[in-house]
C-alpha cells in the first residue's frame, strides 16, 4: 500500500470522529437556531414596529458586513475582556447562529414578499387571522421558494465551520492540523480534509434535490398561481 | 339582511366610493355593474373588509360595524363581520400547495376547528355540488380555469357564509369554461344563496341576478330589479352602458 493511502486511512478515524462530534452538531444546531433568528428578523423587518426594524437592520448590517472569522474572534477572545467568558463550542455556536440569522433573514424576507397578495386575501376571505394565514398559506409557499437559496447557506456553513478551528474547537479541520503537526504531511492531510468536506456538501446537495422534487409535486409554481 | 349605509372609501385623496348605500335581501342575487374603475371591486372588498371603509356603516345579518375616519377597527370586529362572508376572486386564488379538497377543508379545519373527518365530508358534498367530485385530490395547477373557479366557489361556501361575494368570477375564463361557472352560480342562486357579484358579463347578470346596482365613479347611478333595469333603464347613462356591453358581447 502506498504511504499516502496508508496515512489517509489511518487518519480517517480521528477525522470522522471530529466531524461526528463537532462539525455536524455545530452545523445542525447553528443552522436551526440561525433559521429561527432569521425568521424572527424577517418578520420584524416586514411587519414590525419602526424602532425594532431599525435594531434588526443594524444587526444584519453588522453581521453581513464583517468577516465571520473576526466575529468568532470577538466572541471568543474579545468578550472575556468585558467579563463574558464562553467555552469554544458555545462561542462558535453563537457566532455561526448570528451569522446565519443575518443572511437567512434576507432570504426569508424576500420569499415571504414573493407570495402574491391574492394569497393573503384568499386566506383572509375564509376567515383566517394574520397568524393562521402566515402559518398555513404564506410560509409553506415561501418555504418552497426558499429551499435553493437556504441550501446554499447551509452548504457554505458546513465548510465555514472549519473556521472554528481558529478558536480552538477541535472540529474536523483542527483534527487534520493536529495530525499534520506530528506527521509533517500537510498535502495529504489537507487533501483528505477537503475531500471529506466535499463529501458532506455533496450529500447535502443530493438531499436538496430530493426535497425540491418533493416540494414540486404540486405542479409548476408559476402555473399554479396563474 | 346586508345593509351598506353611506359607505365612503378613500385611497389617499382619491375618493373611490362616495356615500354608497345598498340594501341586499336574504336569498337575492345582486349584480354590481358599471364602467371600469367605478368602484365595484372596492365595494365588494368593503363588504368583507379586505378594504376598511373610511366611513359609513356595514351590517351583515345580526352583525353591525360603524367606521369613522382615522379610527382603527379592531381585528376582532373585522373577523366577526368577515366570517359572515365568502369570496370568489377573478383569478381564483386557490392555495397552490393544497389539493382541491384540502382547499375546501381549510376554512373548516383551520378557522372553525372542525375535526378533519367532518370537514372532509362537507368538502366532498360541496365539491360534488360544483361538479368537481372527480377531482377531489387534484392539485390546482392541474385543473382548468373553470374547474379551479368551481373549487374556489366550494371553498368560499364551506364555512356557510351568509353572503357569497364574487368579483368578476367569469372574466378570466374562455366562454365555454365561463358557462360551467355560470351554471354553478345559477344553481346556487336557485337554492337561495345570497350573492353579490361584480360583473361585466351580461349573460351572467341577466341569468342569475334579480337586483342590479349600477355604479359609476363611486356613486350608485341607478338600482332596481334586474329584469326591468336591463329591459328598461331609467337613466340615460345606464341605457348607454348596457347597450355598449350588449354590443361588445354580441360582437365577439
Ligand atoms: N389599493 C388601492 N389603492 C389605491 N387606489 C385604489 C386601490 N384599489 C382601487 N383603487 C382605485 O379605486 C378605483 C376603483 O377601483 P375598483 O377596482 O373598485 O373598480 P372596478 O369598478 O372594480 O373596476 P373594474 O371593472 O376595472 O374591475 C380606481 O380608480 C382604482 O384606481
Ligand atoms: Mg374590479
Amino acid at each position: 500500500m502506498p504511504h499516502w493511502l496508508q496515512l489517509m486511512l489511518e487518519s480517517l478515524g480521528p477525522l470522522l470522529w471530529a466531524a461526528l462530534v463537532f462539525t455536524t452538531p455545530l452545523t445542525l444546531l447553528s443552522f436551526t437556531f440561525g433559521l429561527i433568528v432569521g425568521l424572527v428578523v424577517a418578520l420584524i423587518r416586514l411587519f414590525g414596529p419602526r424602532p425594532l426594524v431599525a435594531v434588526v437592520r443594524f444587526y444584519v448590517w453588522i453581521f453581513r458586513g464583517t468577516p465571520l472569522l473576526v466575529q468568532l474572534f470577538l466572541i471568543f477572545y474579545g468578550l472575556p475582556s468585558v467579563g463574558i467568558l464562553l467555552d469554544a463550542f458555545p462561542a462558535a455556536l453563537i457566532g455561526f447562529t448570528l451569522n446565519i440569522g443575518a443572511y437567512s433573514s434576507e432570504i426569508i424576507r424576500a420569499v415571504i414578499g414573493s407570495v402574491p397578495k391574492g394569497q393573503w386575501e384568499a386566506a383572509y376571505s375564509i376567515g383566517m387571522t394574520w397568524r393562521q394565514a402566515m402559518r398555513r398559506t404564506i410560509l409553506p409557499q415561501a418555504g418552497r421558494v426558499a429551499v435553493p437559496p437556504l441550501s446554499n447557506t447551509f452548504i457554505s456553513l458546513v465548510k465555514d465551520t472549519s473556521l472554528a478551528a481558529a478558536i480552538t474547537v477541535p472540529e474536523m479541520f483542527q483534527a487534520a492540523q493536529r495530525i499534520v503537526a506530528v506527521t509533517y504531511e500537510p498535502l495529504i492531510l489537507y487533501v483528505e480534509a477537503a475531500l471529506l468536506y466535499l463529501a458532506m456538501s455533496s450529500v447535502l446537495s443530493a438531499l436538496q434535490a430530493r426535497l425540491e422534487t418533493r416540494l414540486n409535486r404540486y405542479g409548476g409554481f408559476l402555473e399554479a398561481r396563474a | 339582511m346586508i345593509g351598506l349605509t353611506d359607505i365612503e372609501k378613500r385611497f389617499g385623496d382619491n375618493v373611490v366610493l362616495k356615500g354608497v348605500s345598498v340594501a341586499i335581501a336574504e336569498g337575492s342575487v345582486t349584480a354590481l355593474v358599471g364602467p371600469s374603475g367605478g368602484g365595484k371591486s372596492t365595494l365588494l372588498r368593503c363588504i368583507n373588509l379586505l378594504e376598511i371603509p373610511t366611513s359609513g356603516t356595514l351590517r351583515i345579518g345580526e352583525e353591525t360595524l360603524a367606521f369613522k375616519p382615522g379610527e382603527k377597527v379592531a381585528s376582532k370586529d373585522i373577523q366577526r363581520l368577515r366570517r359572515q362572508t365568502g369570496m370568489v376572486f377573478q383569478n381564483f386564488q386557490l392555495f397552490p400547495h393544497r389539493t382541491a379538497i384540502e382547499n375546501v377543508m381549510e376554512g373548516l379545519t383551520t378557522v372553525l376547528k372542525w375535526p378533519v373527518e367532518r370537514a372532509r365530508e362537507r368538502a366532498l358534498a360541496l365539491l360534488d355540488k360544483v361538479g368537481m367530485a372527480h377531482k377531489v385530490d387534484a392539485w390546482p395547477a392541474t385543473l382548468s380555469g373553470g374547474q379551479q373557479q368551481r373549487v374556489a366557489i366550494a371553498r368560499a361556501l364551506a364555512p356557510s357564509p351568509k353572503v357569497l361575494l364574487c368579483d368578476e368570477p367569469t372574466s378570466a375564463l374562455d366562454p365555454e369554461l365561463a358557462q360551467e361557472v355560470v351554471d354553478v352560480l345559477g344553481q346556487l342562486a336557485s337554492e337561495g344563496t345570497t350573492m353579490v357579484m361584480a360583473t361585466h358579463d351580461l349573460r351572467l347578470a341577466s341569468k342569475i341576478a334579480n337586483e342590479v346596482v349600477f355604479l359609476e365613479a363611486g356613486v350608485v347611478v341607478e338600482s332596481g330589479q334586474a329584469t326591468s333595469l336591463f329591459a328598461n333603464p331609467q337613466r340615460e347613462r345606464t341605457r348607454r352602458f348596457i347597450a355598449t356591453l350588449r354590443h361588445e358581447q354580441e360582437g365577439g
